[in-house]
């Protein structure tokens, strides 16, 4: 209290004392602070050029050039250093379908039994997933996918190791893994364009062929990328079927290329082949009076798969703008026995198909974080020859899956990605897959998708 | 039209069954039989370490840089080409850092190359020579997409190219070791220049302390760090979020009354933004090359620093 009033009272002073004696002092004052000035610039500036050598010294890290580089940044728990890799998907949608689901089939075709259609209405989560991947040794790598279905089921979806080490472009990957077949087949589902497989994806493969075996793949030593694979295995996924044989259930080949045009497009094209044999595949189906039978079909599967997908990023840079249009087509022929009624009746005679579907899609990222895509779907029931149907033992309509269809579906979608770890999707689609006889009574299905990435970065395929 | 499939489907069942096999045994053959490498075959993921492959090698080297500068090196894909390259490659210089994390690691897996997978001495990266700036001490997404080991943008300082020049010359001895000598040689020959040029830039980029900028993502920390300047603000609010209209406006009433000096924009990044707030605070666009290619002028590592530092010189006046 009292400081303030002697400032006070020194300000007043100042006031009055005259003006000569108020100039001399404010000159010694100035002189004061200007010399003060020049000695902390001084300093400052010692301190500063002591901060660039210290700097300088710091570019360096310690042991740089030794293996051991990165240990500063490596986790400091000793017990969790090794700890996987590890993500997670968080996946579900609603849906608003015109036609009840549980009536979903793909008209002329044999059913696969796998995840087809548009799922159940209203709101659905999805299947979330858990990745786990690491180095085991510097000799081979490993994976594992879990899905946790809605229905609080656990699915392995891949589980499998991978070498590291081999000589001569070779890669070895054993477990189960999805197939590499075709282009679209070894994406998980949360790296598709749309909510859903392509029909003809859902048809053949019934949504997505995982085998139970081994997979070689070899890599050309070209500048033009070339891969050649062969896969074997329990071949227990449709279109094949378990075989109680200790020896291996048919075979996957596929071949790719790939190369840029320019900096701007980049590409890759393919063609692979699958041979499985069925035992007893069965399908639940109606016969010609309504009432529900078992059928089954036994024989060999043979199915082509041409593939391509083009890229396109005006300079390949991909933020702002960038274009994907992709398609693959498949054909399948299936020769063997057809059983019907397994439980009654129990005919039997000859069974012969050949089959296609072909898919053909675009998306679009018109600025960041927007894409908008398009998918056309089409299938044909082609040519079927059913040895109880041509030897008049049953009429076609005891088969009403198998009669002669066409389906199609046109699908759009707009989906907006707020950062590289979420995406909010829309997509309506015309599917006339059940009911592909020309009614017009195209199912109608809307959904809203959600999906988030938690954890570690994933590295998606190309 | 069925039978002609029917004859298709033979004649590709049997490329398959007979006619695959027989290629891939000659072409394996081959491989194994195949001339030894006139040229040490580099993979590098930006064009800023392919320059210094090439300047380090020189004839014994055969560089292919896997992005050009107009490409964000955060996100490009594992694309075939690359695959390719990866393949034949006997080293891989990389950034590291998480840099390449989203398609590096499945690239060197799909590469089914063993030497060049992390941890063998085919694998390099610039980034573990160095100390990094800007390490968080702790991470989450809700950061946007940060690095977590520290900002990998390495480069626009030369003090550390001369770091990461003296570890990546003892690696092309180490793989290709029979050249040995000749890559020592390289590198002081090259450590002699780089110094010397050293000396200009750091008298030039001197002229540039406390020079207010502003930048587009945190490309330009270790420029600023080594030259002084200030950033003022980022254009992206978060790493790897781009900005909204609301953020940009905010940005305008930040700067508005003390606008930097210059605005800094890549050569990859879309000049819009940048432009837009340009336009709004009165402060110039200086475009960077950011690296090797970005500009006419950067056409190697000393026409990188010579062009950055005249086009910040030129943007301080």
């Amino acid at each position: 209290m009292s400081s303030r009033v002697c400032v006070a009272a020194a300000l007043l002073l100042t006031l009055v004392v005259p003006a000569a004696a108020q100039a001399d002092e404010i000159e010694s004052l100035r002189t004061e602070i200007e010399s003060l000035k020049a000695d902390y610039a001084a300093r400052l500036q010692a301190l500063e050029a002591r901060i660039d050598e210290l700097e300088v010294q710091n570019r360096t890290a310690p042991g740089a050039e030794s293996m051991g580089a990165a240990s500063a940044s490596v986790a400091r728990n000793a017990l969790t250093a090794f700890n996987p890799a590890m993500s997670v998907i968080l996946g579900g949608h609603y849906a608003n379908v015109s036609q009840d689901p549980e009536s979903y089939a793909i008209s002329g075709f044999i059913p696969s039994g796998g995840e087809i259609g548009p799922g159940e209405r209203s709101f659905n989560l999805g299947e979330s997933e858990l990745t786990l991947s690491a180095s085991i040794d510097p000799y081979f790598a490993g994976a594992f996918t879990a899905a946790v279905t809605p229905e609080n089921e656990i699915e392995i979806e891949e589980a499998f190791f991978r070498t590291s080490a081999l000589p001569a472009g070779f890669t070895v990957k054993g477990g189960r893994f999805f197939s590499a077949l075709g282009y679209l087949n070894e994406m998980h589902a949360h790296a598709w364009d749309f909510t859903d497989q392509p029909l003809a994806y859902q048809a053949f493969f019934g949504g997505q062929l995982a085998q139970d075996g081994v997979q070689v793949k070899w890599i050309a030593p070209t500048d033009l990328y070339l891969e050649v694979g062969a896969e074997s295995g329990n071949g227990q996924e449709f279109p094949g079927t378990r075989r109680a044989a200790n020896g291996l259930n048919g075979a996957a080949l596929f071949t790719h290329v790939g190369d840029d045009i320019g900096d701007s497009i980049s590409w890759r094209a393919g063609v692979s082949y699958l041979d499985l044999h069925a035992a007893e595949r069965t399908w639940e189906d109606f016969d010609d009076a309504g009432s529900p039978v078992l059928n089954a079909f036994t024989g060999t599967s043979r199915t082509w798969v041409g593939d391509f997908v083009l890229k396109w990023a005006p300079q390949g840079n991909s933020t702002q703008r960038h274009l994907e249009l992709q398609g693959e087509y498949l054909r399948r022929e299936e020769e063997g026995d057809l059983a019907f009624d397994l439980e009654g009746l129990a005919l039997s005679d000859s069974f012969r198909s050949r089959q296609s579907g072909w898919y053909l899609q675009s998306v679009y990222q018109f600025r960041p974080r927007w894409r908008a895509g398009v998918r056309y779907d089409a299938l044909d029931s082609g040519d079927v020859r059913i040895g109880l149907i041509d030897d008049a033992s049953l009429p076609p309509e005891a088969f009403p899956a198998l009669l002669e269809a066409s389906p199609t579906r046109t699908t759009v979608m707009l989906d907006w990605n707020p950062s590289e770890f979420s995406r909010l999707r829309a997509q309506y689609a015309w599917d006339d897959a059940r009911d592909a006889r020309g009614d017009g009574n195209a199912d109608r299905q809307f959904q809203l998708q959600y999906l988030y990435s938690l954890g570690a970065h994933g590295a998606h395929k190309y | 039209m069925n039978t002609s499939f029917r004859t298709l489907a033979r004649a590709l069942a049997w490329a398959f069954t007979r006619a695959l096999p027989r290629m891939l045994t000659i072409l394996v053959l081959l491989a194994g039989s195949w001339p030894a490498h006139a040229a040490l075959k580099v993979l590098a993921t930006t064009p800023e370490w392919a320059s210094l492959a090439r300047e380090l090698g020189g004839e014994k080297v055969d560089v292919y840089a896997a992005t050009t500068a107009f490409q964000d090196p955060h996100r490009v894909e594992a694309k075939p080409s690359l695959i390719a390259r990866a393949r034949n490659a006997g080293l891989v210089v990389a950034t590291g850092a998480q840099l390449e994390v989203g398609w590096l690691p499945i690239l060197l897996q799909e590469s089914g190359n063993a030497r060049v997978q992390p941890g063998q001495p085919g694998y390099f990266e610039a980034t573990q020579q160095v100390r990094l700036l800007e390490v968080p001490t702790s991470v989450d997404r809700s950061m946007g997409d940060v690095h977590p080991l520290g900002n990998p943008h390495i480069h626009l300082d030369p003090h550390y190219i001369a770091t990461v020049a003296v570890a990546l010359s003892s690696r092309l001895a180490q793989v290709d070791s029979g050249n040995a000598d000749y890559y020592a040689q390289r590198g002081t020959g090259f450590q002699a220049r780089w110094r010397e040029a050293m000396q200009r830039w750091d008298a030039q980029a001197a002229a540039l302390k406390g020079v207010s900028v502003v930048v587009m993502h945190r490309d330009e920390r270790y420029l600023s760090h080594w030259t002084g300047m200030r950033e003022l603000a980022s254009i992206e609010p978060k790493p790897g979020i781009p900005p909204s209209a609301g953020y940009l406006a905010s940005l305008v009433k930040q700067l508005g009354d003390s606008p930097p000096k210059m605005i800094l924009r890549n050569a990859y990044n879309d000049p819009k933004a940048a432009s837009w707030l340009s336009e709004r605070i009165g402060a110039p666009v200086v475009l960077l090359p950011y690296t090797v290619g970005g500009t006419p002028e950067a056409r190697d590592l000393f026409g990188l620093f010579d062009d950055t530092l005249a086009r910040l010189q030129a943007g301080a006046k």
